[in-house]
């Protein structure tokens, strides 16, 4: 089916006391006036006929947005690898998060803040969501999130490696530069706090950048490409074993 | 949402038969329907209540959680029934729209309670039945009032200033909030002390003082001690413009600060001052000016910066505006009515007070609202009759819209008051927060504390009840710290780390707050290798005086009293370590066990205690079963 069905975003109505204060612009001014004045000739003009406010219970109402039901589950099963129960499993932790079917940016840093207690796990977060939300749409649904989870989980070796690929290389240009990988390792430092042994260095990213650039970047042109990249995943033990870490997840 | 139109769907197919004779072009087929089951009976559990409908009733609606294959998702083969971990009686609510098509409210639950099920099985609170629609739009905008104040006050209040703020910017912020800094409290009570002293000048001026020798006439104290008034004057006005300049500095838009209400009230407050130094001493003009004065009454509302009743009393004002104004109109209709009729009736007789109908409005509005002067009376009968229909009807004109007024003051007092309630349960709460971050932290120290033991039935302590989330999620941390090669410690290993490795050390000031709170695992008995540096710190610093002053923190050490294993009777020990800045403290939250005394103890009683903390519960997360 995946119908997107109507159901409800909240939106808070603020008292009319805080207003946001912005710049403003002395152009601004002379039609903030008149408008001011407007306002003010239609307040009076309610003053003296007395006329009562109607009940502003229109604009109060929440916007009614469009959120999510996932296609069914023999779909999903077949579009996966993963069977009926497991993402019966999935599926009803992701509804209690996120009632309305699609996660937010903001919803998706606070769930992984939580693992990360020690620091600061925001931007690794960003990035995350931006490998998931394949169709950039600013949300992830239980599809995207189902999808992600099976290539990760069950996938092969050269999916799972895909999916790493896409996830350093930022601006999806199909290479991945130093700047990009400074980036995704400054976040997985910010990730550890402060508090580490040894003492973390600033330059502690910038060296590990050039360390993996040393073992990925084959022919020295100062970009990873995904073909140099699985070549030179293949040829590490260590990380061809730890790809088979986390199968048992679910 | 076609509610009931899907079960006269057969009706009107049926109905069709009648076209077959007219029809000119042959009928397209129709579709196969390959789920043709028949009817059955769906059964629902919910938190252990089952619940059994026809599966016709769920399919009704088919945008929502129970009429789509939504709930395929929940479906639990072992049993053969659909499992909602749900309340129940909201379930039934839920149900009940199925069966009737009308949705209705259950006045005894909680609004938000309410709303979330509604999100959770994908109905639309658009179609609550009119019986129950009023009380839920009611409860459903005092709820979002009262969290938009809340997340108002929040934000407005104790949000601390960005590092990085201009001098403006904090001279604004310490004239919004006085109580940030000492310097704005002193200078809020100052402002409020010369608002009160010119406003009592100005009332002390007029009174009739004793008149000087040589005269007769009393003279008001204004004149009689006139440069006394006008240091005073002059003082608060040289007061005033100062603040009003700062202000106008510190704005963050000054042409919408002086548009505001309040700088409006500044400006017309201290002006008339200075137009009297311009003025020159002419007889005419001087008139004139007297009447200006009449305008420093309104320093009065000054005070508004300093009394929330007031600024209460004006939003009150403001948000009854429309109430006020029909107030208004109704009593203007009534008093021309009630003034013609009476001029009309009284013109005949001669004397007679009613000169006119203007001349009536005053009769008009004195009876009206009951005052009753007596200064214009009816002496006719039917004047008198008319009169006293007048004052009758003028109690009913304004007796209707007091009501509400009241009713709107009172609602918003009354959030007020919770605002500041809310505002110190906040504090509180953060601080609960911060502790079980802290103590998720140091559970997966401690966890490794435990794993550097090896086979771990030596020591039966290090033994916990881990859950299977606790191994997984310390799994994660550990993979962590191989990618980038660096342990995760806590504070006070990071500051002995300090003194041994000076170079990118960075201090850890402005956490000292949140590591008293926190608690520490130093449990040398279960980790070698921690243990053999710890003992190398507490020799070298077994020296070190440990109540040594610097003004921040006391330095109070608990000696070993026999306490139990929970949290909540943590002691907390102060130490200061010479960790290059002199006013560097770390807090242990030390919470010894008896059997914690293994051998490895420090010679040196009371310095360090082998203290084992226990771990925070994970029950503040709201973690899914990822």
């Amino acid at each position: 089916m995946g119908a997107p069905a109507v159901c409800l975003e909240k939106k808070l109505h603020r008292l009319p006391r805080a207003a946001p204060q912005v710049a403003v612009t002395m152009a601004g001014c002379a039609k903030r006036c008149q408008q001011g004045l407007v306002k003010f000739a239609s307040s009076l003009h309610k003053l003296i006929t007395g006329t009562l406010i109607k009940d502003k219970a229109d604009d109060d109402l929440e916007m009614t947005t469009v959120c999510h039901r996932p296609e069914g589950l023999d779909q999903l099963e077949a579009l996966t690898n993963f069977n009926k129960r497991e993402l019966q499993v999935l599926y009803r932790g992701f509804k209690n998060e996120c009632p309305s079917g699609i996660v937010s940016e903001e919803t998706f840093k606070q769930i992984y803040a939580q693992f990360f207690p020690h620091g600061d796990a925001s931007t690794y977060a960003h990035y995350l969501f931006n490998a998931f939300d394949t169709a950039h749409s600013g949300s992830i649904k239980f599809e995207d999130f189902v999808t992600a989870l099976s290539i990760l989980l069950r996938g092969s070796i050269t999916e799972k490696l895909q999916w790493t690929f896409n996830l350093y290389d930022i601006n999806r240009d199909g290479y991945i530069n130093k700047e990009e990988m400074t980036d995704i390792v400054r976040a997985i430092y910010d990730m550890m706090g402060k508090y580490t042994y040894p003492v973390l260095k600033n330059e502690a990213p910038k060296q590990h950048v050039e360390a993996f650039f040393l073992k990925m970047d084959k022919n020295r042109d100062g970009v990873v490409t995904l073909d140099e990249f699985i070549l030179s995943c293949q040829e590490d033990e260590n990380i061809m074993r730890s790809l088979q870490l986390f199968e048992n997840v679910i | 949402m076609a509610a009931g139109v899907a079960t006269w769907l057969p009706f009107a197919r049926a109905a069709a038969v009648g076209w077959l004779p007219l029809a000119k072009k042959t009928m397209p087929k129709p579709p196969v329907d390959n789920s043709s089951k028949s009817d059955e009976i769906l059964y629902v559990n919910v938190s252990g209540v089952r619940f059994q409908t026809w599966k016709n009733t769920l399919d009704r609606y088919p945008e929502t959680l129970l009429g789509s294959s939504e709930k395929e998702f929940f479906y639990n083969e072992d049993t053969q029934e659909f499992f909602f971990d749900r309340d129940p009686e909201m379930f039934r609510h839920i149900l009940n729209f199925y069966r009737t098509g009308k949705l209705h409210y259950p006045r005894n639950e909680c609004i938000q309670a309410f709303d979330e099920e509604l999100a959770f099985y994908g109905i639309v609170p658009e179609i609550i039945g009119d019986c129950c629609m009023e009380e839920y739009r009611d409860r459903k905008k005092e709820n979002q009032e009262r969290l938009a104040e809340d997340t108002e006050a929040n934000e407005a209040m104790d949000a601390p200033l960005p590092p990085h703020s201009s001098s403006r910017e904090r001279l604004w912020r310490a004239f919004e909030n006085p109580h940030t800094s000492t310097m704005a409290l002193v200078f809020y009570y100052v402002t409020g002390f010369f608002i009160a002293v010119s406003v009592i000048a100005n009332v002390v001026e007029t009174v009739p003082c004793r008149p000087p020798k040589g005269s007769v006439r009393d003279l008001p104290c204004g004149e009689k001690y006139q440069l006394a008034f006008f240091c005073m004057d002059t003082a608060c006005v040289l007061i005033f413009t100062f603040e009003y300049l700062m202000r106008l500095f510190a704005a963050p838009s000054r042409c919408k600060f002086m548009r505001s209400v309040m700088s409006v009230i500044d400006v017309v407050a201290i002006l008339p001052y200075y137009i009297g130094l311009v003025m020159p001493e002419n007889e005419d003009v001087s008139g004139a000016f007297v009447t200006l004065r009449v305008f420093r009454v309104f320093r009065i509302f000054k005070f508004s910066r300093h009394s929330a009743g007031l600024r209460i009393l004006g939003y009150t004002l403001k948000s009854c505006a429309s109430e006020l104004g029909f107030l208004l109109f109704s009593l203007t209709m009534a008093i021309i009515i009630f003034a013609t009729v009476m001029f009309y009736a009284e013109k005949g007789t001669k004397d007679s007070s009613f000169t006119s109908i203007p001349a009536s409005f005053w009769y008009t509005i004195v009876t009206m609202t009951t005052l009753g002067y007596g200064d214009m009376v009816p002496n006719t009968i039917a004047g008198k009759i008319f009169g006293s229909i007048c004052s009758l009807s003028g109690v009913l004109v304004i007796a209707l819209p007091v009501p509400v007024i009241v009713s709107n003051f009172s609602r918003i007092y009354h959030q007020n008051q919770r605002a500041d309630k809310m505002r110190a349960q906040q504090k509180v709460r953060m601080a609960r927060i911060r502790m079980a971050k802290k103590g998720a932290a140091n559970a997966f120290l401690q966890y490794k504390e435990d794993r550097a033991l090896g086979d771990s039935d030596t020591t039966a302590l290090c033994v916990k009840n881990r859950s299977a989330f606790e191994y997984q999620h310390n799994h994660l941390l550990h993979c962590l710290e191989k990618t980038t090669n660096h342990e995760f410690t806590n504070e006070m290993n990071y500051s002995e780390l300090c003194t041994s490795d000076s170079a990118g050390c960075r201090t850890s000031r402005s956490t000292s707050l949140s590591s008293q709170q926190g608690a520490t695992d130093n449990s040398t008995g279960c980790c070698p290798r921690r243990a053999r540096r710890r003992a190398a710190i507490r020799l070298a610093n077994s020296t070190v005086s440990v109540s040594r002053g610097s003004g921040q923190e006391l330095s109070t050490l608990h000696t070993k009293t026999p306490q139990s294993r929970s949290s909540l009777n943590a002691q907390t020990v102060d130490l200061k370590l010479n960790c290059g800045a002199p006013d560097f403290t770390a807090a242990i939250i030390s919470i010894p066990t008896p059997p914690a005394n293994s051998p490895d103890d420090s010679p040196a009683p009371g310095i360090l205690r082998n203290t084992r903390a226990t771990a925070y519960t994970h029950d503040t997360f709201k973690i899914s079963s990822l």
